[in-house]
Formats: structure tokens, C-alpha cells, sequence
């Protein structure tokens, strides 16, 4: 037998492998992941320092921390481009599409993991599958749908005439009520969830409805905290939709927001970056808050499959 | 539209589930009945259930049929169906297959270099030392800003007086205008993206390799194998699935790039970085062609689930 031998050898390398490598390894696995993560964020870093940095000493090489910082790019980036009032949009779509998605996909969800009824899971399948849907093949019909909204803007019963949804925050927020994906998160997370909790308070005569939202719904918080978290940057960072359907400034988004600065040929890189902390800010923030439900929401799903 | 379609990384938690085949809630009982519980159950999801078909399928029909019309969202008139004329003009359409070549050379540009280094982030992060979570969380904020805003950073970097020029003026290096020069933007904007799309590919890598189990790695040591061969024999296999995933859905969202080429070329220069995408945009919102900008749009589409599925049986197929 050559196995035992072969141990035993092996073992000794091992060993002796264990005596001399960890500790370099380790050093060098640090210096590895530090140089990595500053190279990550060394452009979040440039953003920063440029914000503060005068816009006439932006167009000579700007150095990490600002000679002579100054808050003057905000009051720029506010004015110019108007970000209060596109910061109020966003925060409108986004609210809504947050409450949408964490009800309408997530009772969907609950429903295919818990009361399945006959062809629950091709129609599941069917309903998480949309998701890889890309955008352009629906972009196109969307506009036209959200115009051809019956009664709305100008339009009549038939959806002619007028512009319908078009540059409103209605037709803004038409394609983020129910993403699809959250359906799959909510199915994934409840066929986990007890059922003998439904069982009993169907005994004691509760009814489905409110079993769902007195009974499951408060047991689903981290659910729920992915949901709106994925909900609230799909809004927020969206560019392609708010830009087809708004036409006026007033309607704008925040990332419109950000683009007007390209409209003059000479970009303002200075209240450009100002603007662009500022909208990101808060995602940055509801990422820094929810960082664990954030990143373990994105595995969860994936790997529990 | 579909919500998810800015982020990669959000849409991300969908799929592999459906790839490796989601288990059936309540582990399948054998037969379903309508019963009391079963109708609300349908109830529950008719209101998801009807949104997605309005908005997600319709859609989809509606611009099908779109795609064998001529129509103008200006004109008085609806849409005039003209049968296959649009496919057979793309076919002979220079720009178009331009932005096909394009949108093809960006994806296999970013695709490989992002994977790659993104594997190697996550096995340097795939072990539990002190401030790990500070540097998973840093390596992932670029994934979570918006593709508008970093792709404004990366304007600014590119410019003449940004960080690039200055760095090859410090190396002595004469300055270069990245993204006006013909040769190179598309370079640029691919840059950008494979930096903008680690985050997600290493969280969602890692995810993979914790998944592996320690014991794998215990029994392949004993039996005498060496980190590299632990690598390709224990980890490359257990971590297939969601590599086949991370593939697949940079394919479809990398193909759709449309933010980062508005902002730092706006398709330029010389249709150097028009992708099908941006093509799609300008023909649709610029040039009002709505049919022929549908056709486009479904041949991207199918370009794109070919893609896919290639990839997809060219990294299981090893398996075996």
C-alpha cells in the first residue's frame, strides 16, 4: 500500500510548508488587498477632493487633499444643474417604487412558497424569467404605452390625443413597481419560513390577508430591507428611462441631473464632481446601514437556489 | 424596462437559482388542488402577476411587433407594417454592424479581464481575518454608484488635466486625449467598466467559494494535492455554477452598455464606441424610426441569449 506512505510524506511538506509560508503569505495577502481596495476607490477619492477644489485651480492638476477647499462647487452644482428639485423627484419615484416592491412582489412571492395552487411554479418560473428581459427590447414600448395612457395628460378613453404619462413622475416610476427579481428573493426567503404559524392562526380564523401582513410580513424584515434597498438604487441610479421619458428640467432625476453639465461643451468638472457626492450619498448611506443584508441578500439568493 | 437593469449585481440574486434549478417550495407535494388556501395563494399573486405581464411581456410583443413597421411617434398616422424590410436593412446597414462589432468587442474586452481579477479578490477576501467586511464593502462600492456618476469620474480622469495624463506625465510620457482618439476610447470606456464591475462579480464569487465545502479542500490536501491543484480540481468546480452566472449576466448587462458611452463619448469618435444600445437611443429618440430601432433591438437580443447560452454550455460543458 502507497497511500499511508503517501500521507506521511505529504504531511511532512505540508508541515513544513505550514513553518515557513503562512506568515509571508499573510503579509502579502494584506498588502495585496490594501493596494487592491485603494486602487478601487482612489477615483471615489479624486471625487472628493475635487468637489472641494476652487474651479479655477481644477483644470491644473489637483492634488488628494485641496489647497484651498472651499464649499462653493455645492452652492454651483445646486444652481446650476437644479439638484434640489431632482433630488425630490428621486426621492418621490423612489419612495414609491420602495413601498410597491415591498408589497406586490413579496405577498407574490409568500404565495408561491407557502399556498401553491396548481401551476404556481411554471407561473413563477414564467414571472422571474421577465428579469433578464434587456432594456432596450422593451424601452421603445414603454414610451409609447406610457404615452398612450388612457385619461392622463390630455390623452381620452382610448389613450390618443395627449401626452399621457410622458414627462411626469408617474411615467417615471411605471417600470420599477414590481421587479420581477423580487419575487424570486420573497419565494426563496419565505419556503424557509415556518408554515405551522399559518397553519394555527388559520384555526383560530385569521384571515389569508391578514395572516400575511400581521403574521409573516414583521418575521421577513431582512426580506424586506434587500427588497427596498435593491428598489431604491434600481430608481436611483436608473439613467436610460428618466432620460426617454421626461423632456422638461422640471421632471428631471437625479442622474439627469448630473448629465446636464455635458450639455455645454465645457465642462464644469468641479460642481460636476460636487454634484455627483451629493448624489451619491445617499445610496452610499443606505448601503453603509444595510451592508450586511446588502451583500448577504445578493449570495443569499444566488446560492440557496 | 426592467427595474434592475442599471445594477447588475441587484438583478444579480435572481438567476443562479433558476440556473441550477430552484427547488419547489414545500419540496414539491406531489399534487396541488384548489383548495381554500390555494385560491387566495392565486389571489396573492395576481397583482405581481399582472404588472409583469403588462409591463414586462407586452412589451416585449408590442415591440416585436413593432419591428416589422415603419413608424414615427410624430407623425399623424400609426404604425405602417412594411414586413421584414427593417431586418433585411440592418443586414446591409454599415452602422449597425458596426455597433454589433462594437458592442461584441466591448463585452470580450471587459468580460475576461473583470472575471479574472475578481476571482482573485474574492479568494484574498475568502478568509475570516480582522476588518475582512471593511474591505469586501470597499471593494463593492463601486457597484452600488450609479454608472451616470462614476462614469463622470472617469470623464474628469480622462480629461486633459486628469489623474491618467497626470500619472503618464509623471512617468514622462506625453499626454494623450483618451476619449477622442479614435483608437482608444473604446479602451476607455472598457477600463471603466471591468473596475465598475468587480464589486458584484467578487461578492457574488465569493458567495460561491463559501459554498465549497472546507472538507473538499481537507481531502485533496491529504491526498498530497498543492494549492494550485486544490485551485483547479476543488475550487474552479465548486464555484462553476455561479461562475456560469457571473459570466452570463455580465454578457447581458455589458451588452446593453448605454450610461458610460452617453457620458464619455456619446457614441464618438467616429462610431468608435457606439454600442447597439446607444444606436438604439438615437435612432428611436433622435432620429424618431421607431420600427427599425425595435428590429435592432431584438437582434441584440438575440445576439445576447446566444451569447449566454454559448458561454453557458462552453463553461458547464467541461463538466461533463
Amino acid at each position: 500500500m502507497t497511500a499511508p506512505t503517501a500521507t506521511l510524506r505529504s504531511s511532512a511538506v505540508r508541515s513544513k510548508r505550514r513553518g515557513m509560508n503562512p506568515r509571508r503569505n499573510r503579509v502579502g495577502m494584506a498588502v495585496a488587498l490594501v493596494l487592491a481596495a485603494l486602487a478601487v476607490l482612489l477615483p471615489f477619492f479624486w471625487m472628493i477632493s475635487l468637489a472641494f477644489t476652487p474651479e479655477k485651480d481644477a483644470f491644473r492638476s489637483v492634488s488628494l487633499v485641496p489647497a484651498n477647499p472651499t464649499l462653493e462647487n455645492f452652492g454651483t452644482a445646486f444652481i446650476d444643474a437644479n439638484l434640489l428639485h431632482a433630488l425630490y423627484n428621486s426621492a418621490i419615484v423612489a419612495l414609491v417604487a420602495v413601498i410597491a416592491n415591498c408589497i406586490i412582489p413579496v405577498l407574490a412571492g409568500y404565495a408561491f412558497a407557502m399556498m401553491p395552487f396548481p401551476g404556481s411554479t411554471a407561473m413563477f418560473f414564467g414571472l422571474v424569467a421577465t428579469s433578464a428581459i434587456p432594456v432596450s427590447v422593451t424601452l421603445i414600448p414603454l414610451f409609447l404605452m406610457a404615452k398612450g395612457i388612457p385619461l392622463a395628460g390630455g390623452n381620452d378613453i382610448f389613450g390618443h390625443g395627449g401626452s399621457g404619462l410622458l414627462d411626469t413622475l408617474g411615467g417615471i416610476m411605471l417600470p420599477y413597481l414590481v421587479a420581477p427579481m423580487n419575487i424570486f428573493l420573497a419565494r426563496q426567503y419565505f419556503s424557509t419560513a415556518p408554515a405551522e404559524l399559518a397553519e394555527a392562526a388559520r384555526i383560530d380564523g385569521a384571515g389569508e390577508l391578514r395572516i400575511f401582513f400581521r403574521v409573516y410580513l414583521p418575521l421577513a424584515r431582512p426580506l424586506i430591507a434587500v427588497v427596498a434597498i435593491f428598489a431604491f438604487t434600481a430608481v436611483w441610479d436608473d439613467f436610460l428611462w428618466p432620460l426617454v421619458v421626461t423632456s422638461s428640467t422640471e421632471m428631471q432625476t437625479v442622474q439627469l441631473a448630473l448629465a446636464r453639465f455635458l450639455a455645454s461643451g465645457n465642462v464644469q468638472y468641479a460642481p460636476l464632481m460636487a454634484a455627483s457626492v451629493i448624489v451619491t450619498i445617499p445610496v452610499l448611506l443606505v448601503f453603509l446601514f444595510n451592508q450586511r443584508s446588502f451583500i448577504s441578500g445578493l449570495s443569499d439568493g444566488s446560492v440557496k437556489g | 424596462m426592467t427595474a434592475t437593469a442599471t445594477s447588475p449585481g441587484v438583478a444579480a440574486a435572481a438567476a443562479p437559482g433558476t440556473i441550477q434549478g430552484a427547488r419547489p417550495p414545500r419540496a414539491g407535494k406531489p399534487k396541488r388542488r384548489w383548495t381554500r388556501t390555494s385560491i387566495w395563494g392565486l389571489l396573492f399573486t395576481l397583482p405581481a402577476a399582472l404588472y409583469v405581464l403588462i409591463f414586462h411581456v407586452i412589451p416585449v410583443i408590442y415591440g416585436f411587433v413593432l419591428s416589422f413597421t415603419k413608424y414615427s411617434p410624430l407623425s399623424r398616422s400609426g404604425p405602417e407594417p412594411i414586413g421584414l424590410k427593417n431586418y433585411t436593412t440592418l443586414l446591409s446597414d454599415p452602422d449597425f454592424g458596426n455597433a454589433l462589432l462594437v458592442t461584441g468587442r466591448y463585452v470580450l474586452q471587459v468580460l475576461p479581464i473583470t472575471v479574472i481579477i475578481a476571482l482573485a479578490l474574492a479568494l484574498l477576501v475568502n478568509r475570516p481575518f480582522r476588518g475582512v467586511g471593511l474591505f469586501r464593502s470597499a471593494l463593492y462600492i463601486p457597484h452600488i454608484v450609479s454608472l451616470t456618476a462614476v462614469s463622470m469620474i472617469w470623464l474628469w480622469m480622462y480629461s486633459h488635466n486628469g489623474l491618467i495624463n497626470d500619472v503618464f506625465a509623471f512617468f514622462g510620457l506625453p499626454d494623450q486625449s483618451w476619449l477622442l482618439n479614435k483608437g482608444a476610447a473604446l479602451n476607455a470606456a472598457s477600463a471603466m467598466r471591468i473596475w465598475k464591475a468587480l464589486g458584484s462579480n467578487m461578492v457574488l464569487l465569493l458567495a460561491g467559494l463559501q459554498s465549497i465545502p472546507k472538507e473538499l479542500y481537507e481531502a485533496t490536501r491529504v491526498d498530497g494535492a498543492n494549492r494550485w491543484q486544490s485551485f483547479l480540481y476543488v475550487t474552479i468546480p465548486g464555484i462553476r455554477p455561479m461562475l456560469v452566472y457571473v459570466v452570463a449576466m455580465d454578457i447581458i448587462y455589458l451588452a446593453q452598455g448605454f450610461a458610460e458611452i452617453f457620458v464619455l463619448t456619446q457614441g464618438g469618435p467616429l462610431g468608435s464606441t457606439t454600442t447597439v444600445n446607444y444606436l438604439i437611443y438615437t435612432q428611436a429618440f433622435q432620429y424618431n424610426q421607431f420600427g427599425s430601432a425595435s428590429a435592432m433591438a431584438f437582434v441584440l437580443f438575440a445576439f445576447i441569449v446566444g451569447f449566454s447560452l454559448l458561454s453557458i454550455r462552453g463553461l458547464m460543458g467541461r463538466q461533463k
